[in-house]
C-alpha cells in the first residue's frame, strides 16, 4: 500500500532539491570568480591603464568607460521610462493605443541584446552620425533597459493605494498635484530598485556596446561624449578570446571587478528596498 | 436655503443602474442622514456630489446636481471638491506627519506661508477635537495615532480646506463607541458652519445626529423627512421596517 506521508516527504525533497539547484550555479560562479580573480586585485590593477597589449597593467579605462556608459544610460532612460510609466499608470485609458504601447514594451524586453547593438549602430552611429561614441552606446543601453525601468516604475506607482489618490483629490488637489505629492514619493523605492537592476544589466551587456562605443584598446580616458571608451564586458571578451597569452589572473580579475560592480548595484537596490519597506506606513 | 440639490439623478456603473431617479434638496446648515441597507446606493450617491465617481471607469450619470443652483459640472473639479469636502469610511491618513496631513489641502491651493499654515492647521485640529491630543506631536507620522484619532484627523484635514459642505461616508464604521461619540459631537458642532451629509449604516446614529433623514433602497430614494418623523411615523412601510430593524 502506498504511504501518503512518504509520498509527501519525497515530493518535498524533490522540491527542495530543485530549489537548491538554483543556488548552486550562482554560488559556484561567485566562488570561482572570487577564487581566481581576487588575487589579481590590487591598486595598480584598478588604477592603471592596460599595458603590454593588455597582458599586464590595469583596467582603469574600462572601469571608467563602463561607469560613463551606465550613467549615460540612466540619464536617458530614467526620465523617459518614468514619464512613460506615469502616463500608463495614471493617465492612459484602456484603449488600442495603450495596448499597443504595452505590447511594445513587452516586445522591447524580449529583443536579443545583439539586435540592440545593430539597431544602435544603424540609428545612432550611422544615421545620426554620432559615430562610435559614449553617446551612441549610452543611448543604445538606455533603450535596452527602458522596459525594465518602465515595468518596475509602473508596478511601483500602481502599488500606491488607490485610497491615497482619492483622499488627495477629495481635498481639492489636481491630478498632477496628487501624482507629484502623494503617488510619486511613495513609489520612489520601487522606481529606484527597478532602475538600479536595469543599470546592473546595462553594465554587464557586451553586445549593445560592441558596435556603438566599445574600443578594443584605448589606454586613455575620453574627453567628450563623442569619444570611444573601453568597457568592462567587452574588455573581458577581448582579453579572453582576441588576445593570445593573457594571464588567467588578469581575465578573472576583470571578471571579478565586473561582477563586483553589478552585485554592488543589486545590493544597493536590496538595501533601498528593505529600508523603505521598514518605513512603509500602510 | 437650498445648498445642494439633485434633479432626476440616475447613475450607472456599466450595466448596473445604481441610483434611480433621485430628487433631493439639502438645506444649508443641516445634517442630512442617508440610511439604507448595503448596496442601496448611499455611498455612490455621496460620491456623486463631489464628483469622486468620475474616477471610475464605466460611470454614467444623467440628471442634474446643483450646488447653489449651479451645475456641479460647471465648476472646476478642484474648486468643487474644495467646496464639498469628504470624510471616508475608514480613517485614511496620508503617509505624512500629523501636521502635513492637515496642511495638505491648504498647501495644494498654493499657500506656503508657514504662519498661515500653522494657524489653519491649529484651527482645523481644534474643530476636529484633536488639537489637545496632538499639539505636542505634530511632526509624528499620522499612522501613530489610534483609529479614532486618525478619523478625527481626517475630519480636521477636510475642514482645513474650509469647505461649505462636508460629506461623511460611514465615518464611524471602524470606531469604538467612545470614538464614535466624539465624532458625532464634532458633527453636531460643525453643523453651525457647514452643511453635512452623513451616510451611515447605523440607524441609531442617524436618529441621534440627523436633522432630516433619507432612506435609500436599491438605488431609489424611498423617503426623506424630518428625522423624528422617519423614526416615529414614516409614510412608507419599507422605511418603517428598516428603522425598526426588520430587515437590512
Amino acid at each position: 500500500m502506498r504511504n501518503p506521508y512518504r509520498t509527501q516527504k519525497i515530493a518535498f525533497f524533490l522540491l527542495l532539491l530543485a530549489t537548491l539547484l538554483i543556488v548552486v550555479p550562482v554560488g559556484l560562479i561567485v566562488v570561482i570568480i572570487i577564487q581566481k580573480g581576487l588575487p589579481a586585485i590590487n591598486w595598480q590593477f584598478l588604477s592603471d591603464i592596460p599595458r603590454q597589449g593588455m597582458r599586464a597593467g590595469g583596467i582603469f579605462p574600462a572601469i571608467v568607460g563602463t561607469l560613463y556608459l551606465v550613467t549615460g544610460a540612466i540619464i536617458f532612460a530614467l526620465p523617459i521610462g518614468l514619464l512613460t510609466a506615469i502616463y500608463l499608470s495614471e493617465y492612459s485609458k484602456d484603449n488600442t493605443l495603450t495596448r499597443l504601447i504595452r505590447l511594445a514594451i513587452v516586445n522591447l524586453a524580449g529583443v536579443p541584446s545583439v539586435v540592440y547593438g545593430l539597431f544602435g549602430l544603424a540609428l545612432f552611429v550611422i544615421f545620426f552620425k554620432f559615430g562610435a561614441s559614449i553617446l551612441s552606446g549610452s543611448l543604445t543601453l538606455g533603450i535596452m533597459i527602458l522596459p525594465v525601468i518602465i515595468t518596475a516604475s509602473r508596478e511601483a506607482l500602481e502599488s500606491v493605494p488607490h485610497s491615497f489618490r482619492e483622499v488627495s483629490l477629495s481635498l481639492g488637489a489636481s491630478k498632477w498635484q496628487t501624482i507629484r505629492h502623494i503617488v510619486l514619493p511613495n513609489a520612489i523605492p520601487g522606481i529606484l530598485t527597478g532602475t538600479i537592476l536595469g543599470l546592473g544589466r546595462a553594465a554587464g551587456e557586451t553586445a549593445p556596446i560592441l558596435f556603438t562605443v566599445a574600443a578594443f584598446y584605448l589606454p586613455q580616458l575620453p574627453d567628450s561624449i563623442f569619444d570611444q571608451v573601453m568597457a568592462l564586458p567587452y574588455h573581458l571578451y577581448v582579453i579572453s578570446t582576441q588576445v593570445p597569452n593573457v594571464n588567467e589572473k588578469v581575465r578573472y580579475g576583470t571578471a571579478f571587478v565586473l561582477l563586483a560592480l553589478v552585485l554592488c548595484m543589486n545590493l544597493i537596490a536590496v538595501i533601498i528596498r528593505s529600508k523603505f519597506r521598514k518605513k512603509k506606513k500602510w | 436655503m437650498v445648498k445642494l440639490e439633485t434633479h432626476d439623478l440616475n447613475i450607472w456603473f456599466g450595466p448596473a443602474h445604481v441610483i434611480k431617479q433621485v430628487n433631493v434638496e439639502i438645506q444649508a446648515n443641516e445634517i442630512l442622514s442617508v440610511i439604507g441597507p448595503s448596496n442601496s446606493g448611499k455611498t455612490t450617491f455621496l460620491r456623486t456630489l463631489n464628483r469622486l465617481n468620475d474616477l471610475s471607469a464605466n460611470y454614467k450619470i444623467s440628471g442634474k446636481v446643483e450646488l447653489e443652483r449651479k451645475d456641479i459640472y460647471a465648476f472646476d473639479v478642484e474648486l468643487l471638491r474644495r467646496k464639498i469636502g469628504m470624510v471616508f469610511a475608514l480613517p485614511l491618513p496620508l503617509p505624512l506627519s500629523i501636521f502635513e496631513n492637515v496642511a495638505y489641502g491648504v498647501r495644494v491651493t498654493g499657500i506656503k506661508n508657514k504662519k498661515k499654515l500653522n494657524e489653519k492647521v491649529e484651527s482645523a485640529l481644534r474643530q476636529g477635537y484633536l488639537w489637545e491630543e496632538v499639539k505636542d506631536r505634530l511632526d509624528e507620522s499620522a499612522f501613530k495615532l489610534s483609529g479614532g484619532q486618525q478619523q478625527r484627523l481626517c475630519i480636521a484635514r477636510t475642514l482645513a480646506v474650509e469647505p461649505e459642505i462636508v460629506l461623511f461616508d460611514e465615518p464611524c464604521s471602524g470606531l469604538d463607541p467612545i470614538s464614535t461619540a466624539k465624532v458625532e459631537d464634532a458633527m453636531v458642532e460643525l453643523k453651525k458652519k457647514y452643511t453635512i451629509v452623513l451616510v451611515t449604516n447605523n440607524v441609531k446614529q442617524a436618529a441621534r445626529v440627523g436633522d432630516r433623514t433619507a432612506f435609500f433602497l436599491s438605488g431609489e430614494l424611498i423617503e426623506i423627512d424630518k428625522t423624528d418623523r422617519i423614526f416615529t411615523a414614516p409614510r412608507d412601510k419599507r422605511t418603517d421596517g428598516y428603522v425598526r430593524g426588520k430587515f437590512g
